[in-house]
This record gives C-alpha cells, sequence and structure tokens, in this order.
C-alpha cells in the first residue's frame, strides 16, 4: 500500500527500476527467441507472424519500457540529491508518471494473452499497420498502450525541467551543475518537443484503426510517407532521449574513479545542447530510401554527419578526464571505461549510415541492426549498468558484490560484442533485417550462429546482475554516505539510503563539483545555506494510481469499442463506449477530488529531525 | 597483466571471425562487398572511404584508450590526489577542428554521389524502362514499351541502363538488388519511385524485399537476369506469343478455369497474381524455391511447383492465393499435371 500511494521520488525511482526491470526482461526474452529462431537457415522454432510479433514487441518494449523507466529510476533517484533538493517540484505528478507508463506497458503487454500482439514493426509504418493489413488487435494495444505510457514520460520530462529549473541549491548556478543533471535537463527538453510528435502519430493512426479515418490509408488520399515523417520527427530525437542520460552517468563516473575533474566541463555542456539541437533536425535519415530526391538526401546527410563532431568532443574529454588521473577499475568505471570504445563504434557506423548514397546499401539491413545495437545497448545499456552500480549503495544502502559485477561485466560485453559485431558483415553480405528466416547457402550461417551464441552470453551476464542483486540484498544496509570515497557531487554528502527529506538542511554550492570542493577544502561536509527549520512533505495518495487505472479502462473499451463479444451485454457495454466513459469517470473523478480537496502536507519538527 | 590478458581473450572471437569473413566477403551475386554493377560500385566506392575515416578514429581512441587505462590505473598504495584539470583549450579545439575536417571529407563525394544517382534515366530513350510492383509477397516487371508483364524474374539486357518506376499494390516493400545497387521503397501512387542501374556483365543477381511486409518479408525474393541483346529480344517476342495450353483438353479446361482467374499466361487470364508466361524457364517457384536440377541449391522445377501447389501456405506463411487444394477443389493428380505442365512451359 505505501509503495501504490507514495510520492517521494527516492520510491518512485525504485518502483521504475523495477517495473522497468521487469519489462526489459520481458524484452530480453523476446531478443533471445529471436536470436534462436536464426540460429540457423530455414529454422522453423518460430513461425513467420509469431517472430514479427516479437521483433515488434522486441523493439516497443525495450525502447519504451525498458530502458526509458530505468533512465527515469536514475533521474529520479539522483537527480533531486544532485541539485539539493527535497524532491521533484511536483511529486504527485511524479507519482502519476510511473502509474501511467505502467500501466501502460501492462496494456501494450496484455496483446500476448488477448488476440495478438502487434506485428507491423517498433516503426509501425502504414499502410502495413492499418486494420487492412493488421486485423488483430495488435497495433491497437500498440497506439493505446504507448500513448498512455507515452503522458508518464511527458509528465516526467516536464517535471524535470521545472524541477532543475527552480529548484537547485542556493550558489548552484546552471554551470556548476553535476553533468547527469544536465544531461536529464537537456534529455527532458528533448522529450517535452519530441514526444508531442508521437502523440499526434499514435493518435491519428488509432483515429484510422477504431473511427475509420484516412490519414495514412493510400487509397483514400492519405500518405504513408507522413506517417514515416511523423514518426521520425519523434524517433530520431528518442535516440538522443536514450543516449544523453547515459553521457550523463558516463561523465559522473569516470571523473570519481579517475578522482579528476571532469576534462573540459563547459565544453561538454554546449556538446550536449548541440547534440539535442541538431537531433531535431535529421530525422529524414531514417528515409533516404523512402524516395524524397537527391537535395533533401544531401541534407539530411551532411546535418548528420555533423552530430560526429560535438559526439567527439565528448569521447576525447572523457579519455583526457581519465589521463593524469588515478583511475580505479570499479565495477561502475569497468563499464564506464567499456562504454567509450563500443559506443564510438556505434558512433562511427552512425557516420557512414549518414552518407545517403552508402545508405542505400546499408538501410533496413542487418548492418542498421548492429548500429543502433551498438549505441542502444553497447551504449545506453552500458551506461545504464554503470549508473546502477554506481548509485546502488545511494538507492538500497548496499553495495553490489564487485566480484559477481565484474563478473556481469566481463560476460556482457563479451557476448555483447559477439553478437552485433559480426551483424555489420551481414548486412554488407545482403542479409536484410526483420526477416524470420533465411534461404541456405548465403554464406549468413556461420555469422547468425556466433551472433546467437553472444546473445546466450549476453544473457548469462544479465543473470548474474540479477544474482547479484538477491545475494547482495540480503545484506545489512550499510553502506557509507560516500562508498566509493572520491564522490564528487551532493548526493554522497547524506546518507544511504538517504532520509525521506534528502537533506536536512539545504546545502551552499560553492563550485562545480561540490561536495568535492568541500572535502579538498578540509571540511567534513557541506556547509548548510539555512538553519534546521520545519521541513515541508507532500503527503501520500492513491489517486495518481486511481487516475492511471481509469486511463487504462477507458483505453481498453476504446480499443474495444467496434467488436463483437458472445455476450450481448458486454458488447452493448463496450459498444456504447460504456467502459471508455467509466474510465475516464474514475480518472476526471479522481482529478476532481484532487481540485477540491486541498491536501497541505506535513511537516517534519526540527526536534524530530535532532532526534535520528 | 590480469587486464592485458583479459583484453586479448576479449578480441580473440573478434579476430578469428574478421578472418572468415574477409576470406569470404560473401556471394558474388548478392553481396554489398562484391558490386557486379556501377550503382552498387559507387555506393561501395564511399563505405570504403567512410570505413578509412572510421578506422583511423577508432584506431585513435583506441589507442589512446589503452594508453590512458593502462598507464593511469590506480596502484595499491597509491593514495594522492592528482592534478584537477580545468581542460584545455587547444586540445579542445584540436577534437573539434580535426572531426570536422573528417566529416567534410566525406560530405563533399557524398553530395556528389547523391545526385549522381539521383539520375533515374527516365527521359533516356536508350534505357529500356521498367515499371516494378511490390505484392504481398512477390515482384510484378511490366515493361511498358513492349506491352508485356512478368514477375518473379527481371530480365534485362546487360550493359543498358534500366529506368525503373516503382509503386507498391498494398503495403510498403524495398527492391533491393545488393549487388547491383542500393534500394528503394516502393510507395503506392501519388509518390511514386524512379531510379536506374545497370548490369553491365550477363548472370543471375539475387534481389530482395528490404521493408517490412508481412509475415513473408523474408520471403519476398527475387532474381535480376542479365542477357546479351539478343537474347533478351527473343525473349520478349517469347513473351508476345500465344499462350501454350495444357495438351490434354479436360486439364486445359481446369486450367482455365481456376488458375487463369487470377493468373495469366500469354494472352490469356487475368494479371492479378503473377504472371505464369514461361514460368517453366525461371529461376526459382514463388521466389524462394530455386530451381536447380543438380539440386545443390533447391530442386527441379516440377518438384519446386509440386510443394508450392501442393502446400502454399507452407511455402510462404500469409500469401493471397488461395489453397489448389481446398479452396479450388482440385485432386492431388490435377495439381501434380498442371505441376508437370507449368514446368514444361519453357520460353525458347
Amino acid at each position: 500500500m505505501d509503495w501504490i500511494t507514495t510520492v517521494d521520488h527516492k520510491k518512485i525511482a525504485i518502483l521504475y527500476l523495477w517495473a522497468g526491470g521487469l519489462f526489459f526482461g520481458i524484452g530480453g526474452i523476446e531478443a533471445l527467441l529471436i536470436r534462436w529462431q536464426l540460429i540457423k537457415p530455414m529454422n522453423d522454432f518460430l513461425d513467420a507472424q509469431t517472430f514479427n510479433e516479437l521483433i515488434t514487441m522486441h523493439g516497443t518494449t525495450m525502447i519504451f519500457l525498458g530502458v526509458m523507466p530505468v533512465i527515469f529510476a536514475l533521474m529520479n533517484a539522483v537527480i533531486p540529491l544532485q541539485i539539493g533538493a527535497r524532491d521533484v517540484a511536483f511529486p504527485f505528478l511524479n507519482a502519476l508518471g510511473f502509474w501511467t507508463f505502467l500501466f501502460g506497458g501492462l496494456l501494450l503487454n496484455l496483446s500476448w494473452v488477448m488476440g495478438g500482439a502487434p506485428d507491423a514493426g517498433w516503426t509501425s509504418y502504414t499502410p502495413l499497420s492499418t486494420s487492412a493489413y493488421s486485423g488483430t488487435h495488435g497495433v491497437d494495444f500498440y497506439t493505446i498502450g504507448l500513448q498512455i505510457a507515452g503522458l508518464g514520460t511527458l509528465i516526467g520530462g516536464i517535471n524535470f525541467l521545472a524541477t532543475i529549473i527552480t529548484m537547485r541549491a542556493p550558489g548552484m548556478s546552471y554551470m556548476r551543475m553535476p553533468m547527469f543533471a544536465w544531461a536529464t535537463f537537456i534529455t527532458s527538453a528533448i522529450i517535452l518537443f519530441a514526444f508531442p510528435a508521437i502523440t499526434v502519430g499514435l493518435v491519428l493512426l488509432t483515429f484510422d484503426r477504431i473511427l475509420g479515418a484516412n490519414f495514412f490509408e493510400p487509397g483514400a488520399g492519405g500518405s504513408p510517407v507522413l506517417w514515416q515523417h511523423i514518426f521520425w520527427i519523434f524517433g530520431h530525437p528518442e535516440v538522443y532521449i536514450l543516449i544523453l542520460p547515459a553521457f550523463g552517468i558516463i561523465s559522473e563516473v569516470i571523473p570519481t574513479f579517475a578522482r579528476k575533474r571532469l576534462f573540459g566541463y563547459s565544453s561538454m555542456v554546449f556538446a550536449t545542447i548541440l547534440i539535442a539541437f541538431l537531433g531535431f533536425m535529421v530525422w529524414a535519415h531514417h528515409m533516404f530510401t523512402t524516395g524524397l530526391g537527391p537535395v533533401a538526401n544531401a541534407l539530411f546527410a551532411v546535418s548528420t554527419m555533423l552530430i560526429a563532431v560535438p559526439t567527439g568532443i565528448k569521447i576525447f574529454n572523457w579519455l583526457f578526464t581519465m589521463w593524469g588521473g588515478s583511475v580505479r577499475f570499479t565495477t561502475p568505471n569497468l563499464f564506464a571505461s567499456g562504454f567509450i570504445p563500443t559506443f564510438t563504434m556505434g558512433g562511427v557506423t552512425g557516420v557512414m549510415l549518414a552518407s545517403a548514397p552508402a545508405d542505400f546499401q546499408f538501410h533496413d539491413t542487418y548492418f542498421v541492426v548492429a548500429h543502433f545495437h551498438y549505441v542502444i545497448v553497447g551504449g545506453l545499456v552500458m551506461g545504464l549498468f554503470a549508473g546502477l552500480h554506481y548509485w546502488w549503495p545511494k538507492m538500497f544502502g548496499r553495495m553490489l558484490s564487485e566480484t559477481l559485477g565484474k563478473w556481469t561485466f566481463w560476460t556482457f560485453i563479451t557476448g555483447f560484442h559477439l553478437t552485433f559485431f559480426v551483424q555489420h558483415f551481414l548486412g554488407l553480405m545482403g542479409m536484410q533485417r526483420r526477416v524470420f528466416t533465411y534461404l541456405p547457402n548465403q554464406h549468413f550461417d556461420t555469422l547468425n550462429l556466433v551472433s546467437t551464441i553472444g546473445a546466450g552470453l549476453m544473457g548469462v551476464g544479465t543473470l548474474i546482475f540479477l544474482a547479484n542483486i538477491v545475494i547482495t540484498s540480503r545484506n545489512p544496509m550499510d553502506a557509507d554516505d560516500d562508498p566509493w570515497e572520491d564522490g564528487r557531487t551532493l548526493e554522497w554528502s547524506i546518507p544511504s539510503p538517504p532520509p525521506e527529506y534528502n537533506f536536512k538542511q539545504t546545502p551552499l554550492v560553492r563550485g562545480l563539483d561540490a561536495l568535492w570542493k568541500e572535502k579538498t577544502a578540509g571540511n567534513k561536509g557541506m556547509t548548510p545555506a539555512e538553519p534546521v527549520g520545519s521541513i515541508h512533505m507532500p503527503s501520500a495518495t492513491p489517486l495518481p494510481f486511481i487516475m492511471s487505472v481509469g486511463i487504462f479502462i477507458a483505453g481498453f473499451g476504446f480499443m474495444f469499442s467496434r467488436d463483437n463479444f458472445s455476450s450481448g451485454f458486454v458488447s452493448f457495454l463496450f459498444n456504447n463506449y460504456i467502459v471508455t466513459g467509466l474510465g475516464l469517470l474514475i480518472t476526471f473523478g479522481a482529478m476532481l477530488m484532487r481540485s477540491l480537496y486541498d491536501d497541505h502536507g506535513w511537516h517534519i519538527e526540527p526536534e524530530e529531525l535532532e532526534g535520528r | 597483466m590480469m587486464r592485458t590478458w583479459h583484453s586479448a581473450r576479449r578480441l580473440l572471437p573478434l579476430i578469428a571471425v574478421f578472418g572468415t569473413v574477409l576470406a569470404g566477403c560473401g556471394r558474388e551475386d548478392l553481396s554489398v562487398l562484391r558490386p557486379q554493377g556501377p550503382a552498387a560500385e559507387s555506393s561501395l566506392g564511399l563505405m570504403k572511404l567512410a570505413i578509412s575515416i572510421m578506422i583511423v578514429v577508432l584506431l585513435i581512441v583506441f589507442s589512446i584508450a589503452a594508453y590512458v587505462l593502462i598507464r593511469f590505473r590506480r596502484k595499491p598504495g597509491q593514495n594522492e590526489i592528482p592534478e584537477q584539470i580545468e581542460g584545455s583549450f587547444k586540445l579542445e579545439v584540436l577534437w573539434t577542428v580535426i572531426p570536422l575536417i573528417l566529416v567534410i571529407v566525406l560530405a563533399v563525394p557524398t553530395v556528389r554521389t547523391v545526385f549522381a544517382l539521383g539520375d533515374n534515366h527516365s527521359g533516356d530513350k536508350n534505357a529500356i524502362k521498367v515499371k516494378v510492383t511490390g505484392h504481398q509477397y512477390w515482384w510484378e516487371f511490366e515493361y511498358p514499351d513492349y506491352g508485356i508483364k512478368t514477375a518473379q524474374d527481371l530480365i534485362i539486357p546487360a550493359g543498358k541502363n534500366i529506368a525503373f518506376e516503382l509503386t507498391t499494390n498494398d503495403v510498403l516493400h524495398s527492391f533491393w538488388v545488393p549487388s547491383l545497387s542500393g534500394k528503394i521503397d516502393t510507395n503506392p501512387t501519388g509518390a511514386t519511385n524512379r531510379f536506374s542501374f545497370s548490369a553491365p556483365k550477363e548472370g543471375v543477381y539475387r534481389g530482395k524485399c528490404a521493408e517490412l511486409c508481412g509475415p513473408s518479408h523474408g520471403f519476398m525474393e527475387f532474381k535480376v537476369k542479365a542477357v546479351s541483346n539478343d537474347e533478351f529480344k527473343q525473349w520478349i517476342e517469347a513473351q508476345k506469343a500465344p499462350a501454350v495450353l495444357p495438351e490434354d483438353p479436360a486439364l486445359a479446361q481446369t486450367f482455365k478455369e481456376q488458375c487463369l482467374k487470377c493468373h495469366a499466361v500469354g494472352d490469356q487470364g487475368l494479371s492479378v497474381g503473377p504472371n505464369l508466361t514461361g514460368i517453366g524457364s525461371r529461376e526459382s517457384v514463388a521466389g524462394i524455391l530455386l530451381n536447380d536440377d543438380t539440386r545443390q541449391d533447391g530442386a527441379p522445377v516440377e518438384e519446386n511447383l509440386k510443394s508450392w501447389l501442393h502446400d502454399t501456405q507452407g511455402v510462404k506463411p500469409g500469401n493471397l492465393m488461395p489453397d489448389p487444394k481446398q479452396d479450388m477443389g482440385l485432386t492431388d493428380d490435377e495439381i501434380d499435371r498442371i505441376a508437370d505442365y507449368l514446368a514444361g512451359y519453357k520460353l525458347n
């Protein structure tokens, strides 16, 4: 019950982590099934339809329900602490964001047991995704599930923007903000501008499918290419929504374990902003083969290549942060140092893909599959592993086992390169992506076998990580405030895990890497910026949960509004939008309660603070 | 020491794979790395340039990373605080300018090639015009200048430019012959695409659909057959010749009633499904059952036709052809005889 009503950012972070971890596991199992099917030519382990459902759900789940929530988990756990705040700006909305994400994700995954998962690819290109060619409710689960989950992301993004703009501790100017806070800030800004595009796209596609509209139906004047533009105007920035937080994590981990401040901090900040800015202008590089013509292709090719410049700045700044440092290889830093070369490999293939005439060959082949997995798994997932190992003691008060952590790293990275490196060559040798099987004698067999073996190894690495969590969860909560000893930022100045009010007294920030600065000045901790006083806390409330349940029911009802059920009564309920209405009633009712009933929260008094 | 050994072990499989790949590089009729025409060559040229630049970049990053990770490891007992360096304006400018130069080096030929490949030869009198239409899950090739249609095997004269006009009849597909040219999508009418390639050498090249188009997306293959000019002319004439129907009148009747409702042979039937004229001399049945009398890559054509007609959904799941036995009421014997007739229907 406590978990359902909580509005504490640290608890919401843990909720995000478990839910994201669950979906990550589902997406991972889907990946292993896909790889098992491709282990040999003409394999009949899966049929074609199931395979297409698996690739669609693997992509969708991993992007929207696997990695993004884990990113949100880390942001929620760390950002208020890093900027010296007691919570996010809107704790109630924070909870609402989590619950809408969870119910959206549940709705999407219900498709497995309710008559057909989406099967049109995670990009859902029309007309394959229209009701004419995708007859099951699969794509409806996709449009409505993602719409609900997307609400959560948008809410979360806006919340972090407001938090970072308004709630930084005294003295923390923008240019004294830790890099992870910067990355979160920029990522949230991208979410603010990119998610409305997918929201619109999903609404239009829902209208096409459920209400018989014709936005994307070529026969009735709609345009399938329009969907591609809408999708990628969201979809390309989405890549940066994913990778910038990883950049942020790496920029925290490396300085800590090199005992050195981040090299070229201001150029890192501006590189991040530049990447976000350029990220919005390159969506059509996913569409070189659509036939936009040479002028558009040339412009988008060159603007895409430009992203290599700020990214290169970041890579070299990280390397030179370690240069001259005193580098300690803990598990987080292993992942961070593994990240640099791996991500660089994904980056350079990205530049190759930007060259439009070469992309005519790369596009929709395993070369592209290799490229984006190098970026998303080799970049983001490695970054998340680094971040999770790094902040685990802060989140849970327990250290993860270093031995198991190192095993995780070595099996995972070996498996990763084994899986995806060979896929570059598969693509160049003529293997297109999203094929459920392939004919023999095309020189595809050995490399696919290697790739599948690698995927298994990655699975083993992930299991070791899970084992690590389970085993260490039995240890006492005895992690130090600053368990890595060289913590540089504010989160390491308070106990692990932090008390619910985070900071007894808001700290005074006197420079970049605030805690490090105090430590090197010989101080034991941060200097407070205020006297000990009564702390105002928001009340726990079940309303966000109830609102999300309402939206879930409404989406569900809308999706089946055209169906005939065996029971006439059930058909009556769905066909007259009664179920939809009921769901909306629950949501709006909860909103009304929230508006009418003024909850002033509660206070933690100084005596209580001192008593601890 | 332990670490270096670890890194070496990590590289071993990669080196092994690298070796096999460089020895292979894929099939001549399929691999992007072994181009057989000018369009594929210009793509590969850019790839080579890009790969060279990228390998240089990777080598620099890898060597700095390796050096840093080995040289600046914290040794036991080492506890001093390193100097807190803010950054270096010179260095940061250096690694802004160098990537910028590298990008320009790649961008200039990219733009040039984009425009060169943008030439679609649609106004070229000497080019052979072909209208490509994608269907779930087969390809239709129409030669508007000659008034003929065929399916699955695209016959072209070697050395001539082919001016393509591409559309789709249902969902999006993507037309790709890796060894001859990059791919281009088939959009519905209204967003018709044009492009061009040529195959200087005679031979058979493997083509694929590269855009997810449904369950049998992976099976939507086709062949491009480059033949001499004379052979091409003969083929055109043979395609235009009147239909050859089964000799047995009863079978001919069944064939007409059942198959020609969707398919066409010569001047008879409808062209809703793939055109069957001369199907016995094609490279494959249904695009994926390869016709090969030596049985190395497939089976003889009559065997393939039988496998197809007896189990259309098994061979190509989700295709739109009605099942000859279940839906059209043909007997096994009739199916076999139609297969034999089609196998014998060869051009030339």
